[in-house]
């Protein structure tokens, strides 16, 4: 494998160590209390306790249809959107219930951001409208745009990158650098908490690696939960980690949750032990 | 991304290699058509009750497939013989369609072209009599009036159907449902029972009398499904990945439709609008009952009769003087280059609008 060049990288943190407050928002700290959830009478995920720090980056890992991808989606209402969705449980950003009576659901999605698997930028925006789109369509008013944006894209590890066209489509980019715009876009809007579902699985290596970059840099001012397949990666990135399995038949539970080194060296469940070595899944 | 810089100069590209026939399957060719030719003769005269060109043309296509097939299949086995028979049937279904639109077309043009003369467009057929020529006199009158007439049905159906798309699309209750079914019912009203409804319901029934806004109103009620349901096709072609990503951002949902989803459908709901126009453009029946027709000017939609292009056609074709045909050919032509100036017109802004983004 050829070597990855990391000069941008580091010319990025140079600007963020020169940046006096890069962000209003410190992270936020993310409580999910018995979540269940359901697609019409099919419970996906039952009874997941979780407690994430915050400026943590906390991974969930498990095989596929273990309910990973909708419990992270219930963490920010956005698995309520599915017509037959269902949910119990109670999910807590700094104490607040999101799911209180009278809570809106865009403005919990507003303190509690998500990247996606596929990198969706907005098609009619261009790259530099493509950042400060969140706060356009959440109403949020922004003195100093080329500042913000600038900001954003720096944090995202793209700033070098595209400084010269920022007036370009998006869709112009390559994947890598259009996730790492979807990043820099959910950046803007100061988020307390940013979700990833999978955001490296549609991405090579060498952009899977600058993505990780940003989550570490990131990571100071915004509590980050990551949905990955790779475990590499949640080794990689993460400080706690969550192990997800679901018995045929039977809705996704949690096997074990801890700090990330405990649960890749010694585990205390043999299921979580045989998963991470490959054995099955 | 510069990630590593070849130090090999890249070797030099081979040539595109030509890929010819060899003689003797040029010379085959024309035997195989000439085969099925005879074929057909044979067919026609001897087994068949066909006969005249209709059954001539049907027995060599037949024979030609029959034969063309056979001669793949011998040289390169039953696979691309099929492939072979499918490709000359999906090109001849091609043809067959292209071809009435063109005849269609070329017959309209022979007959109306020179009915189209600079008078055509400037005066109407108030002082026309029966013994004037066909330089006579024009169409100013029915131009005014369908230009009027497809432009309000437009500003009235368009935003309906455009709001309807997005309740068929955005919303998920079993109203929109029932919404579909309504619409996909309305698209089946015969056009000149929308005439009569209107008729009925406006013309007769307030005193309004004959007007362009009730023709727009009978033309609204054919185009509000076509643009309904073509609109709702395109936006459900954006990708779902948009709107999560917005509503993930903290948008409430208007402003996703509003700001996201609409601006990323932009290029097909002006197609929708513009197939909702040639849909409505050439209807007759229904401007019977609500515009009625008239041979002069009359540039206030709001009231009294006035005329419209598939109007005037119909009205002057249907009468015994040549020269008065001749005029309603020349408006049917000029009827079609108008809807096709739209469409190409639209077409193009929705491209330049795309591109400058």
């Amino acid at each position: 494998m050829t070597e990855i060049p990391t000069a941008d990288v580091r010319i990025d943190t140079a600007v963020l160590a020169v940046e006096p407050k890069p962000f209003t928002s410190g992270g936020g700290e993310l409580r999910a209390h018995g979540v269940t959830a359901w697609f019409g009478k099919h419970c996906i995920v039952a009874g997941v306790d979780m407690e994430m720090p915050a400026g943590s980056v906390t991974s969930i890992i498990g095989p596929s249809g273990c309910g990973k991808s909708t419990f992270l989606r219930t963490l920010n209402r956005m698995h309520e959107l599915v017509p037959s969705a269902a949910m119990a449980g109670e999910v807590r950003l700094d104490g607040v219930d999101i799911y209180a009576p009278g809570s809106r659901p865009s403005l919990m999605r507003l303190r509690i951001g998500m990247v996606f698997q596929k990198p969706n930028p907005f098609p009619t925006m261009s790259i530099g409208e493509n950042v400060l789109s969140g706060l356009k369509l959440a109403g949020i008013p922004c003195r100093d745009k080329a500042g913000m944006t600038e900001r954003c894209l720096t944090r995202a590890g793209l700033w070098s990158e595209v400084k010269d066209r920022l007036g370009a489509p998006a869709g112009a980019l390559s994947g890598g650098q259009q996730q790492r715009l979807c990043i820099a876009r959910s950046l803007a809007v100061s988020p307390r908490v940013l979700l990833m579902d999978e955001p490296c699985s549609a991405l090579d290596p060498s952009s899977t690696m600058r993505i990780e970059e940003t989550v570490r840099e990131i990571s100071a001012q915004v509590t980050v939960v990551i949905v990955t397949h790779n475990m590499q990666q949640a080794a990689r990135v993460s400080d706690y980690t969550a192990f997800f399995l679901a018995d045929k038949g039977e809705p996704g539970r949690i096997v074990e949750f801890g700090p990330t080194g405990e649960l890749f060296n010694a585990p205390n469940d043999p299921r979580t032990e045989d998963y991470i070595h490959g054995r099955f899944g | 991304m510069a990630a590593t810089v070849p130090t090999v100069p890249a070797p030099a590209l081979p040539q595109p290699r030509k890929v010819r026939r060899s003689p003797r399957e040029i010379a085959e060719r024309p035997a195989t058509i000439l085969a099925a030719v005879g074929a057909a003769m044979a067919l026609i005269f001897l087994v068949t009750p066909l006969s005249g060109l209709p059954g001539w043309a049907l027995c060599t296509y037949a024979g030609f497939v029959v034969a063309d097939a056979f001669d793949v299949y011998r040289t390169d086995g039953p696979v691309v013989a099929k492939d072979r028979v499918a490709t000359v049937l999906i090109a001849t279904a091609g043809v067959c369609t292209v071809v009435p639109l063109i005849l269609i077309v070329a017959y309209v043009v022979s007959k109306g072209l020179h009915g189209v003369t600079k008078s055509f467009f400037t005066e109407t057929l108030e002082k026309v009599g029966p013994s004037d020529p066909a330089t006579v006199g024009g169409a100013k009158h029915a131009i005014i009036g369908t230009v009027e007439q497809v432009g309000l049905a437009t500003i009235l159906a368009t935003p309906l159907g455009l709001m309807t798309a997005v309740h068929l699309t955005q919303s998920r209750g079993r109203l929109a449902r029932v919404t579909r079914v309504l619409v996909d019912a309305m698209s089946g009203i015969p056009s000149i029972v929308a005439g009569l409804f209107i008729y009925t319901m406006w013309v007769v029934r307030f005193h309004e009398g004959f007007s362009g806004l009730a023709a727009a109103m009978a033309l609204a009620v054919l185009m509000l499904p076509t643009v309904a349901r073509t609109a709702e096709e395109v936006i459900k072609l954006v990708p779902n990945g948009l709107r999560e990503s917005s509503l993930a951002l903290g948008a409430p949902e208007w402003k996703t439709t509003v700001r996201i989803i609409l601006p990323a459908a932009r290029s097909g709901l002006v197609t929708a609008t513009v197939l909702g126009v040639s849909r409505i453009a050439g209807e007759t029946a229904p401007l019977l009952m609500t515009a009625f027709g008239s041979d002069s000017v009359n540039t206030n939609p709001w009231h009294g009769a006035q005329s419209a292009l598939p109007l005037f056609a119909f009205q002057r074709v249907r009468n015994a003087i040549p020269t008065q045909i001749a005029r309603g050919w020349a408006g049917a032509l000029v009827l079609i280059v108008l809807v096709l100036t739209l469409f190409t017109l639209a077409r193009a802004v929705a491209a330049r609008g795309r591109k400058a983004r």
